[in-house]
């Protein structure tokens, strides 16, 4: 079977992974790397529990090729918390009841991250338009947009 | 263009339980030496938050802080038979069998508490994870101490056994006479919609709600059900749909492309008050909310179109293509033609 | 109300940092080594007659472990209600007579991975002579329309009826006394749980002969119970994992993965995963099913509603799943949370070659009380009352009988639409904000509002 050697940076350490051209960044996180925060929802480009950074862009992993983010940086939920310590993002989500089943959270938290990466300060009709690419079936979203208002101003303290 | 604002509302009903009964769950629970209780289910959390309101509900019967309780469920080989999570029933019935374990478990801790303290077991009581003397909150020992003598000393357990069992009911064929619930949880929903005449689509503006639910256990948790399901209520009544000209197969949906589900950007204005009549056979008087939460929202829904256009447009999803053949032939009818 | 302590309290979830962290472990996320992929091969059509199938390309695919089909099922009927004397077994695990529905499963693909085994569901040539499918339900019903189902009729037969029937006081009589009939057609179509987590389960045979099967099943025990009298072993031969399940809905009881994953693990000896694809959910689960409803109300000029006729046809799909139960449940709440003196309700499961479906959330309530809810409305407009008032009218009460026979407790229907109005902002009049679900005489009260379907 064919394989490629792709080199990028996850969570911030240099990776090399030898694997068969087409393989996802999502396979590749999950069944290679054994990172299973990143979910494997639908496939399809649909759903958004696939999120994760790729240079700080929230991308779905689950239909793009591993093959295509040579020398990249990607961050995923793992990544996210340092030290232990939980990210205020994870903290607003957790103290917000904003997780139920909890399948959508890791996409949406990287979804959220890339917006306040980019909009410290965003509305809640900002929040909503971020995170329309992200389905959660459970919350009904609005202890989600909480969460990530409750985030930001955690942050700019 | 024109967008037409309207109102409407719609009250319900939702049993709790399986109908006719038959679904029993039954719960096991012992104290470590450590005084640490632990909880064993087959149950399954779905996301609503079973784990957390059944440590609620065992800490609160055993008297201990809810860190005092862990909930270990999941495995048919070391727990005992639940018959799921469905039909509104978890918190009702799994609530029930943890406060009879519980219960038990108290009693013998109790039993053992009043043997080291000399005291009679029924002039004490379990706060906080102290056993201590009605009236003489000083003469007390912890839950710890308690365990460690019940285990090393004096050779005793501390556990309880608890099942809940509604008997399986029959249904009268010639007349459908049945006992189809353990108890009935009330809402009523009031939406309010825009609908924009030109295009057929309808927003969901806002959404009050009114929700009986016997005892919340946890309101942040009986917020999520309420909200969850709203949303999901929404996309029941204007967007969903497996089968877009059901019931041929055409176009029969495969993913989210054509199945539309409502996202963050759909999610209206929602706004709740939670009462609570409790129930004379729930935990504390629960009763269930899961499902309730997702059914007033729809009539309500289509009540505010009418409210708004004077179309009844009764074939779920109401999709924009059917409010402008209903406003089409309301027009038609209305001119005569 | 009696005062808790941590009852009550808004205390934060269990499972609530390993959501945040993404360390909460989902069906999907257990691994063993060695792990083989499932795949599964569907029928094209909505119904026909198998002639052949030929698994011999797919098998020599490199890659491929083995092929599970029909002959490999021990007791190929799976009738999840039949624990409860649901019956007779009408679908089977693995088709191998005939296929009822589209997506129907045929026979499983196991190979080394995921890709391997799509690639090889493909290589699979089924030989299915098309049958015309039924698909709608009142042709169903029609004398005309093929019989679908074994034994002989297109409904579940109930105590020897092919409908359930409600029959409380004499409604007929009343509907002839009514003021005012106000008809009403619902229409449901399917719709689909959409869970972000799709089934999933993971199945390692262990040294002694037992079975360890992860699963995102809603009930363990249910589906461990099943699976059991399908591989026609012990229950105590198999161990089911679970109890995280990213989503349910009531779309996940329907025990669709585990037999299957357990039979192809037995087979290969090693562990083996099935995690069916978006598409697959969208297209072969359960979903709720469609129905259609017709609502005959008999109202007084006052308000009362003294009678309700109900006819109602629930879609099952091709098989019974929990379908049989649904529909007696719905039978058993055409009422709503109202006090009718006259009810009467014919409600059939009625078979058609679709997709089955199955328990929703809301499950045989959440359309009756859509056609219950908007037939209100429909009511309060027709007869020029006020909405809210129409309603309180009718809620019923302590103490009053339900259609069922079963006398009403707990009841709080009253109490619930105050709360709503004052929350709304509508400000009800004063012997309206009196009522409670424990008064006795007030069913007929004096309305302060007149004519005109007035906006709310």
């Amino acid at each position: 079977m064919d394989t490629t050697t792709v080199t990028f940076t996850l969570n911030g350490t240099t990776t090399a992974l030898a694997v068969s051209p087409l393989t996802t960044l999502r396979t590749a996180l999950r069944e290679n790397l054994h990172l299973s925060a990143t979910k494997a929802g639908c496939s399809q480009g649909g759903c958004g529990s696939c999120t994760v950074l790729v240079d700080g862009e929230p991308t779905l992993s689950c239909l793009l090729p591993l093959a295509l983010i040579e020398g990249q940086e990607v961050t995923t939920l793992e990544g996210l918390s340092t030290r232990g310590g939980l990210h205020p993002l994870q903290e607003a989500f957790y103290d917000r009841f904003a997780a139920q089943c909890g399948y959508c959270t890791p996409g949406m938290i990287m979804a959220a991250k890339a917006l306040l990466d980019r909009n410290a300060q965003p509305t809640r009709e900002e929040i909503r338009e971020a995170l329309v690419g992200n389905l959660c079936r459970c919350t009904g979203y609005l202890p989600i947009l909480e969460a990530v208002e409750d985030a930001a101003r955690r942050l700019s303290q | 263009m024109t967008r037409v604002r309207g109102r409407g509302i719609a009250s319900v009903n939702y049993p709790t339980g399986m109908n006719l009964g038959g679904d029993p769950t039954q719960a096991l629970i012992f104290c470590q030496p450590t005084g640490s209780f632990t909880v064993k289910l087959s149950s399954t959390d779905l996301g609503q938050g079973l784990k957390t309101v059944i440590g609620q509900i065992a800490a609160e019967t055993l008297g201990v802080p809810l860190e005092g309780v862990i909930i270990d469920t999941g495995d048919t080989d070391s727990a005992p038979h639940c018959m799921g999570t469905f039909a509104s029933r978890a918190t009702h019935r799994v609530g029930n069998a943890v406060i009879m374990a519980a219960e038990e478990a108290k009693r013998a801790l109790l039993e053992v508490a009043a043997d080291e303290m000399e005291a009679a077991p029924q002039d004490l009581v379990v706060e906080n994870g102290e056993v201590h003397v009605k009236g003489s909150p000083d003469r007390k020992l912890s839950v710890l101490d308690v365990a460690l003598a019940a285990h090393f000393k004096y050779g005793r357990t501390i556990s309880g056994r608890g099942i809940f069992l509604k008997p399986k009911g029959g249904v009268d064929p010639e007349t459908g006479a049945c006992d189809p619930d353990s108890t009935e949880a009330h809402a009523t929903a009031v939406a309010e919609v825009e609908v924009d005449t030109e295009t057929g689509e309808v927003t969901v503006l806002r959404l009050f709600g009114a929700y009986e639910v016997g005892r919340q256990v946890n309101p942040a948790m009986v917020e999520g059900q309420i909200v969850g399901g709203a949303v999901m209520g929404m996309g029941h009544a204007l967007m969903e749909t497996v089968f877009p000209y059901y019931p041929a197969q055409d176009h029969h949906t495969s993913s989210f492309g054509e199945y539309i589900v409502p996202t963050a950007m759909d999610a209206p204005q929602i706004e709740t008050v939670v009462l609570e009549y409790p129930s004379s056979n729930g935990p504390y008087g629960v009763k269930g909310v899961g499902e309730m939460t997702a059914n007033s929202p729809v009539p309500a829904i289509v009540n505010a179109i009418y409210d708004a256009v004077g179309v009844w447009v009764t074939d779920l999803p109401v999709t924009p293509e059917k409010v402008l053949r209903a406003l089409e032939d309301k027009d038609r009818a209305l001119s005569g033609s | 109300m009696k005062q808790l302590g941590i009852v009550g309290q808004s205390v934060k979830r269990r499972d609530g940092l390993g959501h945040v962290t993404g360390q909460t472990q989902y069906v999907d996320d257990v691994f063993y080594p060695g792990m083989l992929w499932l795949r599964m091969v569907r029928s094209p059509v909505a119904r026909g007659a198998i002639r052949r199938i030929d698994t011999a390309r797919a098998e020599a695919l490199p890659g491929v472990v083995a092929i599970v089909s029909a002959g490999d099922v021990p007791n190929n009927w799976y009738t999840i209600l039949g624990l409860i004397g649901v019956g007779p077994p009408d679908e089977p695990v693995l088709a191998h007579e005939e296929v009822m529905y589209q997506g129907e499963p045929i026979c499983a693909v196991v190979a080394e991975t995921e890709d391997i085994a799509n690639e090889a569901t493909s290589l699979v040539k089924l030989d299915i002579e098309e049958l015309e499918p039924v698909l709608d339900v009142e042709y169903a019903l029609n004398a005309e329309a093929p019989v679908i189902k074994k034994w002989g009729s297109n409904t579940f037969i109930y105590d020897g009826m092919n409908h359930r029937r409600l029959r409380f006081g004499d409604v007929d009589a009343a509907l002839k006394q009514a003021d005012f009939v106000v008809d009403g057609t619902y229409r449901l179509s399917p719709i689909e749980h959409v869970p972000l987590e799709t089934h999933c389960c993971v199945v390692k045979p262990e040294p002694d002969g037992r079975l360890t099967v992860h699963t995102n099943t809603q009930a363990l025990y249910f589906s461990m119970d099943n699976t059991a009298i399908i591989l026609q072993c012990p229950s105590n031969q198999l161990r089911f994992l679970g109890g995280t399940v990213g989503g349910g809905f009531g779309g996940k009881v329907d025990v669709i993965t585990e037999p299957v994953t357990c039979i192809a693990a037995l087979k290969t000896r090693r562990p083996v995963k099935w995690r069916w694809t978006r598409r697959e959910e969208f297209q072969n689960s359960s979903t709720r099913a469609g129905v259609k409803m017709e609502y005959r109300d008999g109202v007084m000029r006052d308000g009362r509603i003294i009678a309700r006729k109900v006819r109602s046809l629930q879609d099952a799909g091709a098989y019974h799943r929990h379908s049989p139960y649904g529909a007696q449940k719905h039978m058993a709440n055409v009422g709503g949370p109202y006090s009718i003196p006259n009810v009467w309700a014919d409600v059939y499961c009625v078979y058609t070659n679709r997709q089955p479906s199955s328990a929703m959330r809301g499950f045989g309530v959440m359309e009756a009380s859509f056609a219950i809810e908007v037939q209100m409305e429909k009511i309060a407009r027709t007869i020029g009352m006020d909405s809210w008032e129409l309603r309180m009218i009718n809620a019923y009460r302590n103490g009053q009988m339900r259609p069922v026979r079963k006398v009403v407790e707990d009841a709080a229907l009253v109490e619930t639409l105050q709360a709503a109005a004052e929350l709304a902002g509508h400000e009800l009049p004063a012997h309206l904000r009196a009522m409670h679900s424990n008064d006795t005489g007030e069913q007929t009260g004096n309305h302060a509002y007149g004519g005109g379907g007035s906006r709310l």
